[in-house]
């Protein structure tokens, strides 16, 4: 699938949750499956910035692929994070840079984007893209 | 209780709004104060009918803005019951004023010279000093807590000696709500030939302070904390030492005689307000300390004490509870967090329910390390909140924890 689809098909699960109650949960859920990150990676250089809670994010790039592990020490950051990774994760960094993220604004999760929200899903997409633009510099 | 809380929330039109399609529980008090209809008329009727620039202007208007302007301030010395309206210097709050003493002593103090904060600081009375010492080499000491988020007075008599020139402390301290000794502390450090300086942005709201029987050098306070709007607030300091340290900022207003070669500082207290102050925030600050003296802070303090306790009583029934600053010493501030959880979650869930809580680490990163946490949750109450509304917080904290556990 690609990003846009992925995304859409996002859309059309959040669409059968009824309120932010069931929302809450689907993210706390994915915060719950979300793979583990190697411990030797939680350190200061991998924190995004501008988050309240501590969320890290670390990339590295195989088979012209960027595979990106991440964490959390609250729980609906994770979530936000991992909704973030199961679109963008394993992708060419050109696709990245260019995805329609629109998805974000269409599942209900804009209210995060806003900068106040010092969760700072802005600044993980930041970061995300940050590390697509240096691989596709490195291709 | 006999407080007629539901007749004063009419004053108040912001708690007649929804979130999330809930009514709006506003429990971030501290952070800032709602604002009641007579002081939002108040920067309306200004700007409608007397808007001007004050002091100079021969006209009419300009005379009824001075008129109003310099009431307000009279209106302060009186609230706070200080010796002299040249005390008074209107700041942009809290901040300003602390970086107005900082400045002022950069150049008086030698290297050598130690000056004492407290451990319950907020950022900005923290910062501004560093700042200062960088300059003058002055050595900074940090009066340490007290498990149950008291400062240590014992270890502060420690540290006083001749040397310490200055103490800077925060009357409440806005990350716990504990109410420091400050008389105290003001008589300790005199004795010592100290100068302190009382940072008032958390307690003004809550209890009546008289200046001079507490005998404290520099006080400042922020409207915003008093139902005043934001961006206006007051310095209040001896008039000895006020002429003692040199302004801030230059410019038009500070000014009594200017010639390319040298210019003579107006009096006080417009020697430190350069440029046009912030009128409709300093007449509406007047007005908001009429409308809190019209409450009375007796009054104010008594309910706040009572859902205080209330809250206090109802949080500790939930498991895993813990609170920060556990000292009855202190106004209605919660900082707490549960067990296992991040604050962030918690308070991203209260949202939901239309409850305005603050997360994270209100600007007092070292209260946060003492305590070994990355933040808390802050829940806190003033006089527009009601039992009902903690019930609701008390809910909707047990459904975040069921959701998040």
């Amino acid at each position: 699938m690609t990003i846009s689809e992925k995304g859409q098909s996002l859309v059309e699960d959040f669409s059968f949750m009824e309120d932010w109650t069931e929302k809450y949960q689907y993210l706390i859920d994915l915060s719950k499956n979300l793979a583990p990150m190697d411990t030797k990676f939680k350190v200061e250089e991998n924190i995004i910035k501008g988050c309240q809670s501590k969320v890290w994010l670390k990339a590295s790039f195989e088979n012209e692929l960027i595979n990106f592990q991440a964490d959390s020490d609250a729980i609906i950051s994770k979530g936000i994070v991992a909704i973030l990774l199961s679109v963008l994760n394993d992708r060419k960094p050109n696709e990245i840079l260019n995805a329609d993220l629109s998805f974000i604004d269409q599942i209900g999760l804009k209210e995060h984007l806003s900068p106040n929200r010092a969760n700072g899903l802005s600044s993980m997409l930041k970061q995300i893209k940050f590390y697509a633009l240096a691989y596709s510099k490195l291709n | 209780m006999n407080f007629d809380v539901e007749n004063i929330r009419k004053d108040f039109p912001i708690l007649s709004k929804k979130i999330n399609n809930k009514p709006l529980i506003y429990f971030d008090n501290a952070a800032t104060s709602q604002t009641p209809t007579s002081v939002i008329n108040s920067i309306s009727n200004y700007y409608n009918n007397y808007n001007a620039n004050i002091h100079r202007g021969v006209h009419s208007l300009s005379e009824e803005a001075t008129q109003d302007f310099e009431s307000a301030r009279t209106k302060i010395k009186e609230h706070f019951n200080a010796g002299d309206t040249k005390e008074i210097i209107f700041t942009s709050g809290t901040t300003h004023s602390i970086n107005i003493v900082a400045n002022g002593y950069t150049d008086i103090l030698k290297s050598g010279d130690e000056i004492i904060v407290s451990g319950l600081e907020h950022h900005s009375n923290i910062v501004p000093w560093q700042m200062m010492t960088k300059k003058n080499n002055a050595k900074l000491k940090v009066i340490p807590l007290k498990e149950n988020g008291e400062l240590d007075l014992k270890v502060f008599e420690n540290l006083i000696s001749d040397k310490t020139k200055l103490v800077f402390i925060n009357h409440v301290s806005n990350a716990l709500g504990v109410i420091n000794p400050i008389k105290k502390i003001i008589e300790i450090a005199h004795k010592n030939g100290a100068v302190v300086l009382v940072d008032g942005a958390q307690s003004s709201a809550h209890f009546d302070i008289d200046l001079q029987k507490l005998d404290v050098d520099f006080f400042t306070a922020s409207a915003h904390k008093l139902c005043g709007p934001t961006g206006i607030g007051f310095l209040y300091g001896k008039k000895e030492l006020l002429d003692l340290i040199p302004p801030y900022m230059g410019g038009g207003e500070m000014i009594s005689e200017v010639t390319f070669e040298k210019t003579t500082y107006a009096d006080l207290p417009h020697k430190f307000e350069a440029g046009t102050p912030n009128i409709s925030g300093a007449i509406a600050f007047g007005y908001a300390l009429d409308y809190l003296n019209n409450i009375g802070l007796d009054n104010i303090k008594k309910y706040e004490d009572y859902l205080l306790d209330y809250a206090t009583n109802k949080l500790k029934q939930i498991d895993g509870m813990i609170i920060y600053g556990d000292t009855p010493n202190k106004t209605s501030v919660i900082s707490f967090n549960i067990d296992g959880l991040h604050a962030y979650d918690i308070g991203s869930i209260l949202d939901k329910f239309g409850i305005a809580v603050r997360t994270g680490q209100h600007c007092a990163q070292p209260i946060m390390d003492y305590f070994k946490i990355s933040g808390t949750v802050r829940a806190s109450f003033s006089f527009i909140n009601t039992i009902e509304e903690i019930d609701e917080l008390i809910k909707a904290i047990t459904f975040a924890k069921q959701m998040l556990s």
